[in-house]
């Protein structure tokens, strides 16, 4: 085997540029399933924390009615707090969030928007709701920087807003935009205000009411039992969304992959063809001197296979720092990722793991050794003396 | 002592005729309002003008209506709006657009949103017309509006009554003729939203109604939304299949 090994490295070295082009696609297609592999976990993982952060926390418990896809629902979804959410929320493991349709007039325009109210003192999401605490003429409220740029609503800007009351009356009150917060999750963000909750529950005569309740970060541990006319919404029901986006974009970028492979592995294929077809002599030559066939088809699989091997060497070389520069600076999102209901902000970092190297250098090893293999059964029909004189049968 | 009796209610009925001459009860006068212009069915024909940022287009519908919880309507002209149709039963509000061949039902956040780009929502076309069912009146005074002497009526909401989208109204009524020649409609919170004005009204059938109307969302900017009533029959009489949904396809 060592003997096959040398042979077969010695003939890899001495096909000069053939072997480097091969080895240099190859490299190219490891470091390019890796990167974009990681970019693709690591959109996922970014928008799994900062939507954590900035929205779900560790779970939430809906109002009965409540769908978020269903807006017909919106007005019948608000109930009193029961007493285990009360006692979480007076605790501060878990804070309420009322939400009520409206229609806001920003700049002389009608817009449909969502008043949403929050305690001003939470700290269970990361939404910056201190800035509801200040007092003046109009009542504070809070916007995203999506929801300015679609309103041209600044700090300072008064906007009215109009709702209807749970008893279906009209009100109207105006509120001074106190800040205009930049986060990463458009679902806070988008057509939405954000004013104090006690404010909003007093406006639309909701006194003690709420849609949701968010429980904090790891809480799900600890919670009550099943609470009457309250569905307890965990992470996994959550974030399923993001996990099927990534599931996509991954079965996605797959077909990049599987393209890329097939031209390296086209480039190894030729290239063991035009090996045994030159190499017919040689072949002859090896078994009239012992060499059984199989032993001949191993050193040229084998000859195959290093193709991969000194390609992942050479992947590493450059694959190296650019994974590692990339993980630094990471990739800036184009301002336009905003609006696609994703989160995940300005710049993008990727995630790379031991499983993710570990397995596609597998894959390339596998495909490889299978690809460098089937144009070598030809040598099994191959007889020696035909062979030793330059011919195939 | 007869005559002294006689006396006194002869003054006491002076003295209420008076008051009833100078301010009647404002109930009073919003059941002459709904009076004079309910009926149990009526067809009309309207052009509706929108005013918007990018200049203005008018729409001409027929509506079918029977009492007050149902009524159907089918936009006419322009042709990008032609075959478009709204049915309301009760409480409930469907159209129907010819262009995708589907029935809709307008709900929820859907019936905040403005009907063809008006200064209406779906709400408004929602309300019950008859103000008397929904609303106390009181007489806060008179005054003249638009050339004519007027009523003006303070309408607050009545108690217990749900789903009634202006708290307050304030209504200048026409005292000979028993309609509304203008209408602000207040938030609960005092805000004005909506203003409704009449530029001209018309004899039909021995009945007041106002054929050119601005209808103004006081919050959103332009100049409002101008109906003119072209035609309208009373007590006209229309078919049952009329106010199903089957009819919205025909």
């Amino acid at each position: 085997m060592r003997t096959l090994f040398k042979l077969a490295l010695r003939n890899l070295l001495g096909a000069g540029v053939r072997t480097w082009l091969n080895v240099g696609v190859l490299s190219f297609a490891f470091v390019a399933i890796i990167w974009m592999q990681s970019f693709n976990l690591g959109i996922g993982e970014q928008a799994m924390r900062q939507q954590a952060a900035a929205e779900y926390a560790g779970g939430q418990y809906w109002q009965a009615a409540y769908d978020p896809y269903d807006p017909l629902t919106l007005e019948d979804s608000h109930g009193v707090l029961p007493d285990p959410l009360q006692a979480m929320v007076a605790q501060q493991k878990a804070t309420p969030i009322l939400i009520v349709q409206a229609t806001a007039y920003p700049n002389g325009r009608m817009m449909s928007a969502m008043l949403k109210g929050i305690d001003p003192g939470q700290e269970i999401i990361s939404l910056p709701s201190r800035f509801l605490e200040q007092e003046g003429e109009e009542l504070p409220a809070l916007i995203g920087s999506r929801m300015s740029a679609s309103t041209g609503l600044k700090v300072g800007d008064v906007v009215t807003i109009r709702w209807r009351d749970a008893d279906g009356v009209f009100d109207a009150q105006e509120f001074r935009i106190a800040q205009v917060f930049r986060i990463a999750v458009p679902s806070i963000d988008q057509g939405q205000f954000w004013i104090a909750l006690d404010t909003l529950q007093d406006l639309t005569r909701m006194e003690g009411e709420a849609t949701m309740v968010v429980v904090e970060k790891d809480g799900d541990k600890d919670l009550p039992g099943s609470v009457s006319g309250w569905v307890f919404r965990d992470m996994d029901f959550l974030m399923k969304d993001i996990m099927a986006l990534v599931k996509q974009k991954t079965v996605g970028s797959s077909i990049f992959y599987f393209v890329l492979l097939f031209l390296a592995m086209l480039a190894i294929f030729d290239t063991q063809i035009f090996s045994i077809f030159k190499r017919k002599r040689e072949i002859g030559t090896l078994m009239a001197l012992g060499l059984t066939r199989s032993r001949v088809i191993a050193m040229f699989t084998l000859e195959g296979i290093m193709h991969s091997v000194l390609a992942a060497g050479v992947a590493a070389v450059y694959g190296i720092p650019l994974l590692m520069y990339s993980n630094k600076v990471g990739w800036a999102m184009p301002g336009a990722m905003d609006s696609y209901g994703f989160a995940i902000g300005d710049t993008l970092y990727p995630a790379i793991t031991a499983g993710l190297i570990v397995g596609t250098v597998l894959l390339v090893l596998t495909v490889t050794t299978i690809v460098s293999y089937l144009p070598t059964r030809r040598i099994a029909k191959l007889e020696p003396t035909e062979a030793l004189r330059g011919k195939m049968t | 002592m007869k005559k002294f009796t006689l006396v006194v209610c002869l003054l006491t009925a002076g003295l209420f005729l008076g008051l009833e001459a100078q301010a009647p009860d404002g109930d009073w006068i919003i059941q002459k309002m709904d009076e004079n212009f309910g009926s149990d069915n009526k067809i009309y024909v309207g052009t509706m003008t929108v005013h918007g940022r990018r200049g203005s287009r008018t729409i001409t519908s027929k509506s079918w209506l029977r009492g007050v919880d149902q009524s159907f309507t089918e936009f006419l002209s322009p042709p990008r709006e032609a075959g478009t149709k709204m049915l309301k039963l009760e409480d409930e509000l469907w159209t129907y657009s010819p262009s995708t061949d589907r029935i809709i039902r307008i709900s929820g956040h859907m019936l905040r949103q403005s009907v063809m780009g008006s200064d209406l929502s779906y709400e408004d076309m929602m309300e019950d017309p008859e103000l008397s069912n929904i609303y106390d009146a009181q007489v806060a005074g008179d005054e003249i509006m638009a050339e004519r002497d007027c009523w003006v009526l303070e309408l607050v909401a009545k108690e217990g009554n749900k789903d009634i989208a202006y708290h307050t109204r304030k209504v200048w009524v026409d005292k000979e003729r028993f309609i509304s020649l203008r209408e602000d409609r207040f938030a609960r919170s005092g805000k004005l939203l909506k203003t409704t004005e009449v530029l001209k009204v018309l004899q039909m059938e021995g009945r007041w109604i106002p054929s050119h109307i601005v209808f103004k969302d006081v919050l959103k900017g332009g100049k409002g939304t101008e109906m003119v009533i072209e035609s309208m029959d009373f007590d006209a009489d229309i078919p049952d299949y009329v106010f199903s949904k089957a009819s919205l396809r025909r």
